[in-house]
């Protein structure tokens, strides 16, 4: 009893206390920290993780196989999917000037269905409400090609996505998804993407996982797929299920993985592994 | 098919000029099985012809070695101002034809 009050007035009980409540502080701060989204530091694009010739590839609007994709998807734009429907053009014009920037924004939530909408889901949103057509197939060369050549009015301009009250609960719901293990791997993204990109995983440099140069045209393919396609390959890889294409989980990650990005330019169409 | 071809609106009488063709195909090589098992039969291009005011200024014959998407490129000496035309065949009997035009001067 003596020797505890003792210990407590002394000097170095005092300091003792001082650190301790330092200590404790820090920890705090930590678990604030871990609790709040975080984005990798630097931001690097996922070019800057691919050999010279990915990104000679991408750099050469001829070579570039995913132009290929978008030559149709600039056809489409002006053609009518339907008798007495209007094309795209019919509405929106010149699609350098009326869909500039439009990537940017994207996923965000549609007002009419209080859903999260990727490009892709827009466009088939578009065909329904404004064409009075069937939404296009997803993986389709139709869809990968509007929203190819939609997405590369938005080339070299960074992202801008806010989190606000419509899109919050969905963007949470995203962030969560992107810690929580799954699969037989026993993995979330944040295991490669966060902690050890810039690392080997076999022969691949892991990447900071942005999805800005997609739709994208992959090696691995031969052919331009969604970033819903390119996240279904992640799930593929550490065995988990993958969620059909127009999952809420995947438009969930997408809008998070967008925010992530921060300022990252528009890539599309990119050229990947 | 969808394709691109790439050659200079104009050139000078005798330049060298770079011809460059991009066709999207999946260039099936015959050795792949669908999820079923079943074999894919192989369908790739076989043949693409260039011809420059319907000279023959070029030909390949391709196989089931080149990836998909071929993309293929060769100079040639602009002669006069004309057209280039491309027509290629694949192995299920669909051909494509792309033109290009071109302008010489001097």
């Amino acid at each position: 009893m003596g020797n505890e009050s003792f210990s407590l007035c002394s000097p170095v009980a005092a300091a003792l206390r001082r650190v301790a409540v330092a200590w404790l502080l820090s920890v705090a701060a930590f678990i604030a920290a871990a609790a709040e989204p975080q984005r990798p530091e630097p931001l690097k694009s996922g070019i800057e993780f691919a050999g010279a010739d990915i990104r000679a590839l991408q750099a050469d609007d001829f070579s570039n196989p995913a132009m290929l994709w978008m030559a149709r998807g600039e056809k489409l734009w002006s053609e009518a999917p339907a008798e007495g429907a209007k094309s795209c053009a019919g509405c929106h014009g010149e699609a350098a000037a009326s869909m500039k920037g439009a990537a940017t924004r994207y996923p965000r939530v549609d007002p009419g269905s209080a859903r999260v909408v990727d490009l892709e889901g827009r466009i088939n949103l578009c065909r329904e409400r404004n064409q009075s057509t069937a939404p296009y197939k997803p993986e389709s060369d139709e869809l990968l090609g509007l929203t190819t050549y939609v997405a590369y009015q938005s080339r070299g301009l960074p992202l801008a996505i806010s989190i606000d009250p419509q899109n919050r609960r969905a963007f949470e719901r995203g962030r969560d998804r992107y810690r929580t293990r799954i699969g037989q791997m026993n993995l979330a993204c944040v295991h490669c993407h966060d902690r050890n990109w810039g690392r080997r995983l076999m022969a691949e440099t892991i990447s900071q996982g942005h999805g800005t140069a997609y739709p994208a045209y992959r090696l691995e393919w031969q052919a331009v797929g969604s970033l819903q396609r390119r996240i279904r390959a992640c799930y593929f890889g550490v065995r988990a299920e993958m969620p059909p294409f127009g999952a809420p989980e995947l438009l969930e990650l997408e809008l998070y993985l967008a925010w992530r990005a921060g300022a990252l330019p528009v890539e599309t169409p990119g050229v990947r592994r | 098919m969808d394709a691109r071809v790439q050659v200079p609106k104009q050139a000078r009488r005798g330049e060298v000029i770079d011809v460059r063709i991009a066709i999207k195909h999946p260039m099936e090589t015959g050795f792949r099985y669908d999820v079923m098992g079943k074999p894919i039969p192989k369908n790739v291009i076989n043949s693409l012809l260039v011809t420059y005011n319907g000279a023959e200024i070029f030909r390949a014959e391709l196989g089931s070695g080149i990836a998909a998407n071929p993309y293929l490129q060769f100079s040639t000496v602009a002669e006069a101002s004309g057209e280039l035309r491309f027509e290629w065949v694949d192995d299920n009997g669909t051909r494509g034809e792309e033109r290009a035009r071109i302008t010489v001067t001097g």
